[in-house]
This record gives C-alpha cells, sequence and structure tokens, in this order.
C-alpha cells in the first residue's frame, strides 16, 4: 500500500495535499481498496463551506456507502467534476486524477492535527488486526 | 404431515449426529420460565379434503357471480389464463429476491421488463421493481419530491383516491411536512384558481389523479405548469392503468413522477391486495428513487444480463439513511402484469382501452335511458358518477339481489351535500351490453 | 436469430460450459439445454396480438370526447408478439431462474420453505379472488370471516391482544409498529428521540426508526452473540421509544436475556419492539408476547410460506398488546353476533395512526397463511419449528470441522458461518456461494450480519427432508476442499448456468434500467 510522503492524512481516510493556501483532498489507497469498484461520487458545490471533520459528501461502491469527512475548514474553491462521469478514477489513481476537492483553507492551524505518512500507515496496519 | 419429510427414524439419527438427546434439547437456550407450557389454541388439523370443504364453504359466502360495478381503484378485468398458468411455474413462483443473479435471470429479465413498461405507458425514463401499492407508492414519491426539493409543503387534490391520501397523511406524521388540499369543482376536477393560490415557494410536489378518483381525467398539464412556476415537482397518480392505453402519458403532460397501481393487469381483485404498486420517475430523480431496480450488465464472458443495482439506496446498505425502509415489493402480481401487458402489445392495449372506453358509454347511455344523469362533466375514461338520488341506498338495495352497484362517494366526501347522491360506476370489457342494461333497470327499481 | 443478447457460440468455449464444467455436483447440478431469449420487446412482428377481445360495439369516438392533448394512439416500443411466442418468452425466462420448487434454497432469515399447492388453488376460488374490497358486508362475509380468523390465530401464536392485518411487508410493519409506539409516546406527552437496535439487526429496522424521526442507537452483541443487560442498561434513558430486536437474532440465537432486557427498557417508560422475521424458530415453544415485547410483525410470506416469487408480495400483520390497540391501524375486523365487519370509521377508533395503505391488506397471501395453519394445527405448528431448528443445528454439526463458526453458542433455526477457514486459500464467502450453484444449491445469505466477516447464513427451514440437507452439508464439503486443492476453480464459479459472475461495477456505474430501441450494453 502507498501512502504518499508529501500528503498528510486522517483517520478517517482522507488525505490533504498543500499547495499555497489551498488543500487538496481524496481519499486514500487503502480507503478505495476497502470500498472496492466505485460507482457514484456525491461532491459539494464550489462556493461551499466544509468544516473539520465533518461531511463534505459520500462515496458510493456496489456494495457500500462511505461519507467523506473533511480534513479540513474552509471554502471549497474547485471540484473534480470529471468524478462524476469517471467515478473509477478514484480506485486506478487515489492520489493525483483522483483528488475529489480543493479547500480554501479558513485555519491553518488545523494541519497540525493530521497525520504524518508513517503514522497514517502504522494506524492502518492496526487497524487491520 | 405432508410438509414435514421427517420420520421417526430421520430423527433419531439426526439427533445422534448432533449430541442432542431430545428435540426438546435442542431449545435449552430458551430460559424454561419463558416457554409456552399448552398447546397453541388455533382449531384442530383438517386433512386436504376437509380443508377445501371449509374454504369453499367461506368461499361461497361472497357474492361474485356478477362482475361488480365497481372500481374506485381496485378494477374488474379479464386475465387471461396464460396469465396464472406462466406465473404458477415453480421457478417463477417460489423464487425471491434475486439476489444470485445468475440463477435468477428469469426474475431480473422479467422485472426489467415490468419496468419498461411502466416506462412506456407514464412517458418516463425510470421505473422501480414495484412498490407494496399505489397508496404507498404515492406517499413515497411525496417524500422524495421533499428530499429533491428540501422543501415541506405537499399539495394534493381533493379528487385523488382518498385512500391514498389518507396513507399520505399517516406517513408524513413524524416528518412535520405539512398537506394542503385543494378542492374539486363542478366538473369534478381540480378547482385550479385554488391550486394557484395554495403553490408557492414552499411546495414540494402538486399531487393530482389521472383519472381522479371520480374517474375523472384531471387538469394534469395546467397543474404540471402551475407546479413548474413555483419549482414543485408534479406527481400524478392513476389507479385504473388500462387508461394509459388511450390517455396521452402523464410524463408527456408534464409529471415529474408518475404513481399507482397496475393492479388492472393481470392481477384479480383479491379483495384489495397484493397488487403491483408502480413509480415511475425522470432519468436525474433515480439515486433518490426507492425501491428495487433491475439493471443491464455483462457478465464476465460479455453476455448480457440483468443484477440488482444501485442498492446502496436501499436499507440494506445505507440502513437509517436509506430513501426508504422497503425491502420486499411486489414482484410476483408485477410479473402478472408484465406478463398480460406482454400479451396486451400495442395492438390489445389499445383496442382493450377503447373497448374499456365503450362499455362506459353503454353503461352511461343506460343509465340516462333510465334517468340517471352524470355528476361531473370533466372528462371520463371508464369510470363516472351517476346521480342516484340515495347512492347507499341503491347500494345496499343492489346487493340484496347479488349486484356490487358501484361505490357511494358521500362516504367519502360527507361534507359535500352534492354527493349523497353520486354514485361511482365502472365498465369494463368483462362488463357484456346485457349486464349493463340490466344494471341501469336495476338501479331504477 | 438475431441475438440482441450479445451471445455468439465462442463464448462458451471460454465459460466452462464446454469442458471443465462436467462433473455432476453434490445437489445434482449438471448441464442442460438452456435456451438464450432476448426482451419482449425485442423480437416479433408488427400487427401481432397475444389476446382474444371482442369488438368494442356501438359508434363511441373519444376523438369526440375528449380533447385532442389528451388522447394517445398505440404506444410506440410496446412489444407485438402471439401468444406462443409470449408462453415460450416466459417460460424459457423461468428455467433461468431456481425456486423452492427446483431445490434447496436456504437463504438465512428469508425461511425458505415449501409453498403449498393446495393454499394456491384455495386463494384462487372465485369467491376470494373475484371479490371487489368494497362490496356492500352482505356480499362478502366469507372473506371478512377469513381475516377474522386468521387475526385470531395470529393474535393467539404470537402471545398478543390484537393484530392488523394490513402492512403489506416485514419493513411495512415494522413502520406501522414503530407509529403505533410514536404514538403511544406521543399520547403520554412526547415521541421521544431514540430507539436502541442491535448490531445483528436487519437494515430495515434503522431505516423504519428513520421514517418516524427517531434517530437509531446501536448496541454491541456481545462476544457470545447476544444483547446484553448491561449493554441496554447503560443506553437506556427516558429519550429512548423502544429497542427493536429479532429473537431469535439473525445470528439464529436466542436472544435469552431478552425478559430482563424487556424490564429495563419498561423501567424507563420505553417500549419493546420484536421483528418477527424468524419466528419459524419459535412456533408453539415460546410466545414473543410472554417474555416482554409490546410489539412484534410477522412476515407471513416467510413463517406461513406465502409465495413471493420476484422478491415479493409479502404480507406483515402486526401483533400488539393492549396498551397499543387503541392505535391500531385501519380497517379492525371485528364480528358482532354472527357477522363481520371492517371497522373504517377514524370516528369509531379516535386514536388510530390512520392508514398504511390501500383497503384493507394483502388479502390473497392472509387466504394461503389460513390454509397453512389449518393444516398444521397446534402440534404441526410446534412441529414446525421443531423440525426447524433439527434441520439447522444437523446442519451445523455436518460442517462445523470444516468450516469456522464464529459463535459457540446455540443455533435454533438457523446457523452462521463465516470463510476464516479458507483464508489461506483465497477463497471467499462469495467463491463459495457461486460455487455452490455449480452443485445445484441455492447459496445461502452471505455477508449478513454485519457483525460477522464473510458471513454465510444458513436457514434450511423444516420442509427439508435429511437426505437434502446431507447433500447440502457434502457439496460445502466439497467446496472446502476444493478450495484447498484448487482455488481458481472455485474463484472461476459459477460455470453450469446461462450467466457466469455478472459485472455489477458495470450495472452501477452506468446504469441501464429500462429498454429503448437499439438498446446496447457496453
Amino acid at each position: 500500500m502507498n501512502f504518499p510522503d508529501d500528503l498528510k492524512y486522517t483517520r478517517d481516510h482522507e488525505w490533504c495535499r498543500l499547495k499555497g493556501n489551498r488543500a487538496i483532498v481524496g481519499i486514500t489507497e487503502f480507503a478505495q481498496d476497502q470500498l472496492g469498484d466505485i460507482v457514484y461520487v456525491e461532491l459539494p458545490d464550489v462556493g461551499d463551506q466544509v468544516k473539520k471533520g465533518e461531511a463534505f459528501g459520500v462515496v458510493e461502491s456496489t456494495k457500500a456507502v462511505s461519507e467523506l469527512f473533511a480534513p479540513v475548514s474552509g471554502k471549497v474553491v474547485e471540484v473534480n467534476d470529471p468524478l462524476s462521469d469517471a467515478p473509477e478514477t478514484i480506485n486506478e489513481d487515489p492520489y493525483e486524477e483522483g483528488w475529489m476537492i480543493q479547500v480554501e483553507l479558513s485555519s491553518p492551524a488545523e494541519l497540525n492535527d493530521l497525520l504524518a505518512a508513517a503514522d497514517y500507515a502504522k494506524f492502518v496496519e492496526e487497524e487491520q488486526e | 404431515m405432508r410438509y414435514h419429510p421427517h420420520t421417526p427414524e430421520d430423527v433419531r439419527q439426526m439427533l445422534d449426529a448432533v449430541g442432542a438427546k431430545s428435540v426438546e434439547a435442542l431449545f435449552r437456550s430458551i430460559p424454561d420460565e419463558l416457554k409456552l407450557r399448552r398447546p397453541l389454541a388455533v382449531p384442530p388439523p383438517v386433512d386436504e379434503i376437509g380443508l377445501f370443504a371449509e374454504f369453499r364453504r367461506m368461499a361461497g359466502r361472497n357474492q361474485v357471480e356478477h362482475p361488480p360495478f365497481i372500481g374506485a381503484g381496485a378494477y374488474p378485468h379479464h386475465v387471461p389464463p396464460v396469465v396464472d398458468q406462466l406465473l404458477l411455474r415453480g421457478e417463477f413462483f417460489t423464487a425471491y429476491t434475486p439476489y444470485q443473479p445468475e440463477i435468477s435471470q428469469g426474475t431480473l429479465q422479467a422485472l426489467f421488463e415490468w419496468q419498461t413498461f411502466v416506462c412506456l405507458l407514464t412517458g418516463l425514463d425510470v421505473a422501480n421493481a414495484s412498490m407494496y401499492d399505489g397508496a404507498t407508492a404515492t406517499a413515497e414519491a411525496a417524500l422524495m419530491a421533499t428530499r429533491l426539493t428540501d422543501r415541506k409543503k405537499i399539495v394534493v387534490g381533493a379528487a385523488v383516491h382518498p385512500e391514498y391520501r389518507k396513507v399520505l397523511a399517516s406517513y408524513l406524521t413524524s416528518t412535520g411536512d405539512e398537506i394542503v388540499t385543494v378542492p374539486y369543482g363542478a366538473d369534478g376536477r381540480t378547482d385550479l384558481a385554488a391550486l394557484e393560490k395554495a403553490v408557492d415557494g414552499e411546495t414540494a410536489a402538486v399531487i393530482v389523479g389521472y383519472p381522479n378518483f371520480f374517474g375523472v381525467v384531471d387538469a394534469l398539464p395546467e397543474a404540471a405548469a402551475i407546479a413548474r412556476k413555483a419549482g414543485a415537482l408534479t406527481l400524478s397518480v392513476t389507479s385504473e392503468a388500462v387508461a394509459f392505453g388511450l390517455l396521452e402519458s402523464p410524463g408527456k403532460l408534464g409529471a415529474d413522477v408518475a404513481v399507482g397501481t397496475m393492479q388492472s393487469f393481470g392481477n384479480p381483485l383479491h379483495f384489495g391486495g397484493p397488487a403491483p404498486g408502480f413509480f415511475a420517475t425522470r432519468e436525474q430523480n433515480v439515486r433518490q428513487m426507492p425501491g428495487r431496480l433491475s439493471g443491464a450488465t455483462l457478465d464476465k464472458h460479455g453476455r448480457r444480463g440483468f443484477v440488482l443495482t444501485l442498492s446502496t439506496r436501499e436499507q440494506h446498505i445505507r440502513r437509517e439513511r436509506a430513501t426508504s425502509n422497503i425491502c420486499t415489493n411486489s414482484g410476483l402480481t408485477a410479473l402478472a402484469a408484465t406478463v398480460h401487458l406482454s400479451l396486451l402489445g400495442k395492438k390489445g392495449l389499445a383496442e382493450l382501452a377503447r373497448l374499456n372506453f365503450a362499455r362506459a358509454r353503454l353503461l352511461r347511455d343506460a343509465m340516462k335511458k333510465a334517468g340517471f344523469s352524470l355528476r361531473f362533466s370533466g372528462p371520463a375514461f371508464n369510470e363516472m358518477a351517476f346521480e342516484v338520488g340515495d347512492a347507499e341506498a341503491v347500494v345496499e338495495r343492489l346487493a340484496r339481489r347479488g349486484i356490487a352497484a358501484g361505490a357511494p362517494l358521500g362516504r367519502w366526501y360527507p361534507d359535500d351535500p352534492r354527493m349523497k347522491g353520486a354514485l361511482l360506476c365502472v365498465a369494463t370489457e368483462v362488463h357484456t351490453p346485457e349486464l349493463i342494461e340490466l344494471f341501469a333497470q336495476s338501479v331504477r327499481s | 436469430m438475431a441475438n440482441p443478447t450479445g451471445w455468439k457460440p465462442s463464448m462458451e468455449k471460454g465459460s466452462g460450459t464446454a469442458e471443465g464444467a462436467s462433473t455432476i455436483g453434490a445437489g445434482g447440478g449438471t448441464r442442460g439445454l438452456a435456451l438464450e431469449e432476448p426482451l419482449v420487446f425485442e423480437h416479433g412482428s408488427k400487427g401481432r396480438t397475444g389476446v382474444s377481445l371482442p369488438a368494442p360495439g356501438g359508434d363511441f369516438d373519444p376523438a369526440r370526447e375528449l380533447p385532442k392533448g389528451l388522447l394517445r394512439g398505440e404506444i410506440e416500443g410496446m412489444p407485438e408478439l402471439s401468444e406462443l411466442e409470449i408462453v415460450r418468452h416466459f417460460t424459457r425466462l423461468s428455467q433461468w431462474n431456481w425456486g423452492i420448487d427446483s431445490g434447496f434454497y436456504p437463504l438465512g432469515c428469508c425461511t425458505m420453505k415449501y409453498n403449498p399447492k393446495s393454499s394456491e388453488a384455495l386463494a384462487r376460488l372465485p369467491g376470494f379472488a373475484a371479490a371487489h374490497p368494497l362490496l356492500h358486508p352482505s356480499m362478502c362475509q366469507g372473506v371478512l370471516e377469513l381475516m377474522y380468523l386468521l387475526e385470531r390465530a395470529l393474535t393467539e401464536i404470537a402471545g398478543f391482544a390484537a393484530t392488523t392485518l394490513s402492512p403489506a411487508a416485514g419493513a411495512h410493519g415494522e413502520l406501522c409498529g414503530l407509529m403505533m409506539i410514536r404514538a403511544y409516546h406521543v399520547s403520554r406527552g412526547s415521541p421521544r428521540k431514540k430507539v436502541l437496535i442491535p448490531d445483528t439487526a436487519h437494515g430495515t429496522n434503522p431505516a423504519s426508526a428513520s421514517l418516524n424521526g427517531y434517530a437509531s442507537v446501536p448496541l454491541a452483541s456481545g462476544p457470545d452473540g447476544r444483547l446484553h443487560p448491561e449493554t441496554v442498561k447503560a443506553a437506556m434513558d427516558e429519550d429512548v421509544a423502544a429497542i427493536m430486536i429479532t429473537n431469535p437474532n439473525t445470528l439464529g440465537i436466542y436472544e435469552s436475556h431478552i425478559a430482563e432486557i424487556a424490564q429495563i427498557v419498561h423501567g424507563k417508560g420505553g417500549l419493546v419492539y420484536g421483528d418477527g422475521a424468524n419466528l419459524n424458530a419459535l412456533l408453539g415453544v415460546v410466545r414473543p408476547g410472554d417474555v416482554g415485547f409490546d410489539v412484534v410483525q410477522y412476515n407471513l410470506h416467510k413463517t406461513f410460506a406465502t409465495p413471493h416469487g420476484g422478491g415479493g408480495p409479502g404480507s406483515g400483520p402486526v401483533a400488539v398488546n393492549e396498551a397499543l390497540v387503541p392505535f391500531l391501524p385501519l380497517p379492525v375486523v371485528v364480528k358482532e353476533g354472527e357477522t363481520f365487519r371492517l371497522v373504517t370509521d377514524p370516528r369509531e377508533r379516535p386514536r388510530t395512526i390512520g392508514k398504511l395503505r390501500e383497503f384493507w391488506g394483502n388479502v390473497g397471501m392472509f387466504v394461503r397463511a389460513w390454509a397453512l395453519i389449518r393444516e398444521l394445527g397446534p402440534e404441526g405448528l410446534r412441529r414446525t419449528a421443531e423440525l426447524a431448528v433439527l434441520n439447522a443445528n444437523y446442519l451445523r454439526a455436518g460442517l462445523k470441522d470444516v468450516y469456522h463458526l464464529p459463535y459457540e453458542t446455540d443455533s435454533l433455526h438457523e446457523v452462521v458461518f463465516d470463510d476464516k477457514a479458507q483464508k489461506d486459500t483465497g477463497v471467499t464467502t462469495m467463491d463459495i456461494a457461486k460455487r455452490l450453484i455449480d452443485h445445484g444449491f441455492h447459496p445461502p445469505t452471505i455477508y449478513f450480519p454485519l457483525v460477522v466477516h464473510g458471513a454465510l447464513m444458513i436457514e434450511p427451514t423444516e420442509t427439508e427432508s435429511k437426505e437434502s440437507i446431507d447433500q447440502f452439508v457434502e457439496g460445502m464439503r466439497a467446496i472446502a476442499e476444493e478450495a484447498k486443492r484448487d482455488p481458481e476453480a472455485v474463484k472461476a464459479a459459477p460455470q453450469k448456468p446461462i450467466r457466469a459472475r455478472l459485472d455489477e461495477t458495470r450495472a452501477a456505474r452506468k446504469p441501464i434500467l429500462r429498454w429503448r430501441p437499439g438498446m446496447k450494453v457496453e
């Protein structure tokens, strides 16, 4: 399982890439593997506010539904629209093409609460037991 | 007992294998103090011959010699014997929910065909694999409208089936949604001026019958225009599905959701149930639609097949956030309708509808000759209300002669004095011209 | 013929239908002639019809009475087939299906027992089948009598005060039960806010709670698969309207702490709802009404063998104790002297929750259920539970050395295994289920209940013979062997039915939910 070092992670299996004052958000390789073939994703609109720890959308596979939780708070400034026609991108390329939303940070300090790659990897390993 | 194959020897061997001393011991996980200490107080068992005698006696106490002249949500139609004989094939009849698609392709393809028929008849894009009945389908459609619009008001015509409206009220008891009822006019259609006043930016849905409870073809296009202007959804409700063979589809006339029952196809009356409720809507609403869905796909060798799909809407996955709690549908009755609609086909459905229309005109003329005029002037399909003076008394009098006269509208509209004399009657392909003549004469004296 | 299904002879080679699928399965699963058959809309010829109708007679032209915009001609796309073509169409479709009449159908929690044929004949008696729901009471005393007798029997069997026959299915019954509970609490000042639901519950339970505006509070079952009083005590307060319990639960285990749990819930003014899906284990042995339940829904299509081909219809009567009787939905069937009547006027029952469906109930199912109760009698009902439990335990004994049992606790009428013992082979519950098909069995319920990872929930029911269970055990043991020896063969299953594993991802990503001209699945 790959957990890139340049990303930060949450215990709900979202990742976060910092780009200036923005956070790009998606779900980890572990999450997409657990879900199976993703068939549908529901994302917020540009301009919506998201709050750290609260659900901002839903991802569905044929057998499961999972809420998506915001790793940080702020305003949604970009949404990966092509995902609605090609949700399988999340399975194929969860960290690059499979990004979901971009958030303009309202409280950059929240980034300190996120996990580093090594800590997330350990968390996943513990969950598996 | 013929359904219990176990011989005493079987039981002995099986208890041995389990390592239990007696069958009673198998229930040791139930605390003794909770157990029932006497036999159940139900009648002693009866053999098959006795069973048939007993049930024939009970069936004989129901007077069904003549087809009833009652519609009001359940319609007497001829069901070709082909339907039953195909339905009774054990592989259809005794199958269950198609959880294992590889050995349920019969059920799944038949449901796909049902879904298609519902779309063809209603003129909408997508339909589910059936609901419990028309009333619950209507309630579920209203709930879907509140989810889609994020509004809390449902505007429903008083001419929509009273049973459906009561069920709607029950379903919305705990949701905090408001139901506003709009009166009907002298012609039996929804009062459009009143509708216009009632519909606003808080309205999630407008519901009209098509035809409505009075058998009148309600003002669906006008109601849809009013709804659309306010950003509300239009729901059409149909209990007599044969009407779809003559009337324009609700989808074409502006309905966003079409619900009702397809009992008229393939299903006998059965004293009101079971029957297949139907639910059809526009493509963009599919993820908010309740109920099961059969979808086309390919197997791993590239052959086309069918599976239950978009299951994440449903209770077994979404649980408390499901679009509905519905699990079991009305599959067998939907299959019966599917077989019947296949038999009818393009020509037969149109012919059947015209035949119903004609028989209802024969009834209208015979009643006119006997001195009874129509209660409502609005356009009708096969069901009409006649002014007979005291409708309840007529029903009672004809019952003594073994004729089911119709539905006395005053029973559901006690506050409208004009309804006391209104008798709602249907005439379908099963009512012969002779029977219709006899009926009209009987109503007179 | 044109093949809109996409079938080509070359597909048979790779699918294992030619070779590799020639061994006869433990349930007699072998090869047979199955015919490809397109959708009913995909063949036929212009002008064909399958019905025989009289001429309309008279000179009534709809165009003279109805405005043009409301009229429609023949519907484009409707099929045009002769009667024989339709008969062949549906006959072929049926041949692709599995039914209880075909073979073992051990779906856990579904109670797939034999559907008696005499019940069919009786339900079709014209006196029942042709009765309009709005017949004058003097014209339908027979069917009203039957409904009354069924109501009395169902009330007695579950140990309550009265039963409503109205709900159309189990989930509908749950909705009904929770609505009555809510009305009860409202009558005492407040609906309350929460419903307690064990983690073994069927998904309809929390969904039904939501529909009544309640938040579902999940309760963890113990390591023995049971709900423990301490867990309930910790969660119970005056905001809890009810607890919903399935007993025996979905693990097939009797919730033996039920009396104490009921006391805890009642102690804070809450009510105990029973999901009666598993009543088959208890008939004549123990009654929910005697152990603390306030309301229980039946599933006639499970316990009383009414047919539900295609996934329905069901029938979900709800039995209630004295306190909930005023809230029963309408109608209620009553006997006055020697006459039977349906009470439909809310003025006669002012606290009713109202109506939950059109007309009176799935009467067609009532006839069948009552016929079975009449044939079984008190001893037969009890024997049903005894043999259902014996069959499940016999099956459990036959498999427990080969498949992992997540709970050692006693099973009643169904047993849950999982795929832990097959972990090293890479063969999963899904693969085992699909391989069972090749042997000639319908798979059990899989991946439910959720508390067991990779669950295989098996409910044989009492109508299966010892030989039937022996064959199934043989098949399951053969698969366990094959998983060790040749896991790829198991994973390639099923190979014998008309279709191999179907692509559910494609069906969800690109939904095709109806036929359209030129329909193509890619």
